[in-house]
Parts: C-alpha cells; structure tokens; sequence
C-alpha cells in the first residue's frame, strides 16, 4: 500500500466531507487505523475546514450555550392535544376495533419474533456443536496420518508375533523403526485384558535370553485402534508380550506369555 | 481530555462534555449555516436547533463510521437546507433560491459584518471557480462524490483529485 499515493488521491479530502460511498468510507477509516500519516493528514484537511467554516461564523450569541442547555434539560416531549368533539358512536367502534386489530396484530408480531429469535438461537448451538465435532474429527484424522505415514516409512520392518501356549488364537504386529526408535504395535488380536491386568512388551535378546520392558499397552481398552506407539533403545532380536499384574512387572511371566515373534534377518 | 474520550462521555449525555464539544465546533456549525442561510440572525437561531439535535440524537453517532465533525456538518447542512426549504422562508426571501451556490464564498463579503471576510479572502486567494463550486457542493451543500460529479459534469475520479488541489491550496494560503 502506497500511503503517499492514497493520500494523494483526495479520498481523504471527500471523507471528512461525507462525501464517499460507504465502502470506500470504511477503507478510509481502516487505512488510518493503520497508517499514522494517513490519521495526520485527515486531521489537516479537517482543520482546514473548521477554519474555512469557522471564518464564515456570524459570531455566536453570549450565553448560547445555556440556552440550549436549558432546553435539553427541560422535557420538552410534545403533549398530545386530545379533540374533545363528540364524535359518531361507529366512527369510535371503529377506531377502537382499528387499535385493537392493531395491537393484536403487534403482539403476535412480537411473538413470532421471540420464536424466531429462539429459533437462531437452537440453530448456533447446533452449528457450534457441529464445528466441534468437526475440529475432533481433524485432530484424529492428523493422528492417523501420523500412524500411517510412520508405518509406511522404509526403515520400518514388521515382525508377526504369534499366539503362544496360554492363548494360541492371540497374535499383534510390531513395526519398529530402529532410525528413530519408535516401536507401534497392532495389538488387535490380543483379547482384552481382565480387570487389575496389563500387557507388557518385551524386546528381548536372545543369546542369552535378555528381555527388557519397553512399556504397558496402557488403556487397552478404550484404545480403539489398539495402535500403541512405545520407545524402543534396544538391539532387539524378539518381541514379546505378557500378561502382568496392573503396572508392570520388573521381569516377565513367561506362564502369561500370549504372543512371541523373532526380528527377521 | 482527548477527543474520542469526550465523544463518548457526551454520548452518555454528560452535559460538560456536550459543552466542550460545542465550543469546539459551535462557530463552525454556525458558519456553515450562514453560508447557506445568508442571514446572520436566522443562523444563529438554526445553530442552536442543530446542536439540540446533535444532543437528541447523540446515540446515532458512530465512531466507526466517519468522523465526528463530519457527523454534525451533515446535521447542519441538512437543517440549514431544510430551513431554505421550508415555506416560511420562501415568503421571507423569495430571491435566494437553493441553487444560488454558485460563488456563495464570494457573497461572504455581502455578509453582516461579523463574519471574518479578511480572514475568508485570505483563505480563498487565487482559487478558481470550479474550487468554489466543488467545495461548496461537498463541504456546504452535502453532495455526494457521484452527485457533485453529475452536478458539474466532470468524472467521478476528477472531483476527487480537483478537490484535493483546492482545499491544498487553501492549506497554502493560510500557511501564508
């Protein structure tokens, strides 16, 4: 924007006459928000103005002001003068029936606007619970995208842990990406977990058989996508996966092993 | 106290700062008047009715629309028009007729004695007719940018930029 150039125009000089359209009038007002020069110079072309309008004064009567400052205190309302001529009995009837048609018709008026005004009111709840919903429904479809890019990535290999002796149907996924060391496990063939017990996941090496925790399938649960995504440090040879007492155990119990899988060459 | 603080008071109707605000602007508002008016006693009068106007209808000013003096200039031109309209009038100067704009700054000097005629010369030193004319249009007589193009029958973009020249020549002048 070239404030110089926008002065220059004269726009300036036909808003503080009132002279522009209501859409340049509000440019107006918002560029001299923005802009300082453009505030200063509208405040030079006024002043210019008030002395041009000012030379041509007649002068103003002493006390002028407490004149008008009587006459606003005072309630000056018109009184309503009431024709006391007697009039026609039906002229009456029907000035009366006239006043309350009309007074119904406002009141039902009135109504119907409190109705509608009720109605706006049903229909912003609805659109904000909507955009609610809508914003939830982004925020999952980003973690999803997330999950899905990480599994996709090409350093990601995929190790089957299969049903062990305690639950031979049960199996889970183990996609570990040792570059950033991030492990997300498909748990969706794992049973749920009986009240006061969690999974735990092991990495373990093998020769000799050295498993290390690296974390619970917490909130199995409520995790619809039974998607967890846990931190693995370790040159892991296997994963497994026990069933533990709520919080975890120091070493696995290898009578509740539900799944086991070696890492592939 | 600044500006924008005492338009909001007096549309609280606080009357001091009503006060303030109408010494401000109170020769002003009667300026514009006795230039349409010529009548010095009448404008006096109408000056007082536009700012007990102002005063009733303090509540439709909106600061977000436009300035505040131009907010008041358009109650005055419009009263002061309405008045040489008005029937009362006609039969008191049937002579003036609402289109004799035309080299009405020039007429200043014909006014009472009170107005600043020197002041009002030194002002309009050197300017063209067609100055005259647009600033009496826009600043006196209220006219829309598309009307005092219409009026003058020059484009839409001219008024703009003539206007702009006349009034920086005023800005020179009274820097003199």
């Amino acid at each position: 924007m070239d404030v110089e150039k926008y002065i220059a125009s004269g726009i300036l000089e036909l808003y503080v006459s009132g002279a522009l359209p209501p859409k340049e009038n509000e440019e107006v007002q918002r560029y001299a928000r923005q802009y300082p020069e453009i505030q200063k110079e509208i405040e030079a072309i006024e002043a210019t103005i008030l002395d041009l309008t000012k030379k041509a004064s007649p002068g103003m009567p002493t006390a002028s002001f407490e004149s008008i400052a009587s006459k606003i205190n005072s309630d000056n309302s018109p009184t309503i003068i009431l024709d006391s001529t007697p009039k026609n009995s039906w002229v009456t009837f029907l000035g009366w029936a006239a006043s309350i048609i009309l007074a119904v018709g406002l009141v039902w008026t009135y109504l119907q606007n409190n109705e509608l005004k009720s109605d706006i009111e049903v229909t912003n709840k609805t659109m904000e619970q909507l955009e609610d919903s809508l914003s939830s429904i982004k925020l999952e479809i980003a973690d999803k995208e997330s999950i899905l890019e990480e599994l996709r990535n090409k350093d990601v290999s995929v190790v089957l842990l299969q049903g062990q002796q305690v639950s031979p149907a049960s199996y889970a996924k183990v996609f570990w990406n040792p570059s950033n060391e991030v492990v997300t496990i498909d748990a969706q063939g794992l049973p749920s977990p009986p009240e006061g017990y969690d999974y735990q996941v092991w990495s373990l090496a093998l020769n000799p058989l050295t498993p290390t925790s690296i974390g619970l399938l917490s909130d199995f649960d409520s995790n619809e996508d039974k998607l967890f995504t846990l931190e693995n440090t370790n040159e892991s040879q296997a994963f497994g996966i026990t069933l533990e007492p709520e919080g975890g155990s120091e070493t696995p119990t290898l009578e509740q092993l539900y799944t086991l899988g070696t890492v592939g060459p | 106290m600044n500006l924008d603080a005492l338009i909001e008071n007096f549309q609280k109707k606080d009357v001091a700062a009503f006060e303030k605000l109408y010494n401000m602007y109170g020769e002003n508002i009667c300026g514009v008047i006795n230039v349409i008016l010529k009548d010095s006693e009448r404008s006096k009068e109408i000056c007082q009715d536009v700012f007990i106007k102002v005063w009733n209808n303090s509540s439709s000013y909106d600061a977000s629309k436009g300035r505040f003096f131009t907010w008041i200039l358009n109650i005055a031109r419009n009263t002061a028009i309405d008045e040489l309209r008005s029937k009362s009038n006609k039969e008191q100067k049937r002579n003036l007729s609402i289109d004799s704009f035309v080299g009405i700054l020039e007429d200043a000097e014909e006014m009472e004695n009170q107005v600043d005629v020197i002041g009002l010369k030194k002002m309009l030193k050197g300017l063209k007719e067609l100055c005259r004319e647009i600033i009496s249009l826009l600043y006196f007589k209220g006219y829309t940018q598309k009307e005092a193009a219409e009026e003058l029958g020059i484009p839409l973009g001219t008024v703009k930029t003539r206007n702009r020249n006349c009034i920086s020549q005023i800005r020179k002048n009274n820097a003199l």
